[in-house]
């Protein structure tokens, strides 16, 4: 790939993560602000992933791995705490 | 340029494109619940499209990029189910638009419980 066809990709990635920000600050209840997380964790993860295909370094791949663990986990916490308290 | 890098780049611009799209239904809709649909299908979809052409792109890296796609795969949507649980019983109200809430009707036929039995014909009148 070239140096603009991964400006391009990593620029419509970053659109992304700013739109999900921006709900994650204005959301209205505190479910919406970790739907708009959950949406941003996804998305880095797949831009981890393309940024090690950009850098040419594998250990970005089980980075994104371990990132995406800690996020279904934490997710997963903070719903249950929305559910019924800690 | 090889003709698995060329398949690897669209794959991965679909993915992306995806993301976006996803990205801007969590912007965009106007309820809790509609943010919950939008964000989780088109992210998941994006996010697999994404890895997946990355391990096409640089074929010695697809055991592990399928290997984090499958995993986004299996992981969002029990994450997006639980937090559409967790929301709704958090007390967070669908919006006036919205047709049917069948997990109420359900719900509240449960708690009546025998009861819920007679009243059972005007509720399916009502559809």
């Amino acid at each position: 790939m070239s140096l603009a066809l991964y400006i391009v990709l990593f620029s419509v990635g970053a659109a992304a993560v700013v739109l999900c920000m921006v709900r994650a600050l204005r959301g209205p209840t505190a479910p919406d602000r970790l739907v708009a997380v959950d949406g941003m964790i996804t998305i880095t993860t797949a831009l981890l992933v393309l940024l090690g295909l950009f850098l040419g370094r594998r250990i970005y791949i089980d980075v994104a791995l371990v990132y995406a663990v800690l996020a279904f986990v934490g997710v997963i916490a903070v719903a249950r705490y929305l559910e019924r308290g800690l | 340029m090889t003709t698995t890098a060329i398949i690897g780049t669209f794959v991965v611009g679909f993915g992306v494109a995806f993301l976006f799209l996803g990205a801007l239904g969590i912007f965009r809709l106007p309820d809790v619940y509609n943010r919950l649909q939008a964000g989780t299908k088109c992210t998941t979809l994006g996010a697999f499209c994404a890895i997946v052409g990355v391990g096409i792109a640089e074929p010695g890296w697809i055991f592990k990029a399928l290997i984090v796609a499958v995993f986004i795969l299996l992981t969002n949507p029990i994450s997006a189910h639980a937090l559409a649980r967790a929301s709704y019983k958090s007390g967070v109200r669908p919006y006036d638009g919205t047709v049917v809430d069948k997990y109420r009707e359900l719900g509240e036929c449960k708690e009546v419980g025998n009861a819920a039995e007679t009243s059972e014909p005007t509720a399916g009148g009502e559809e």
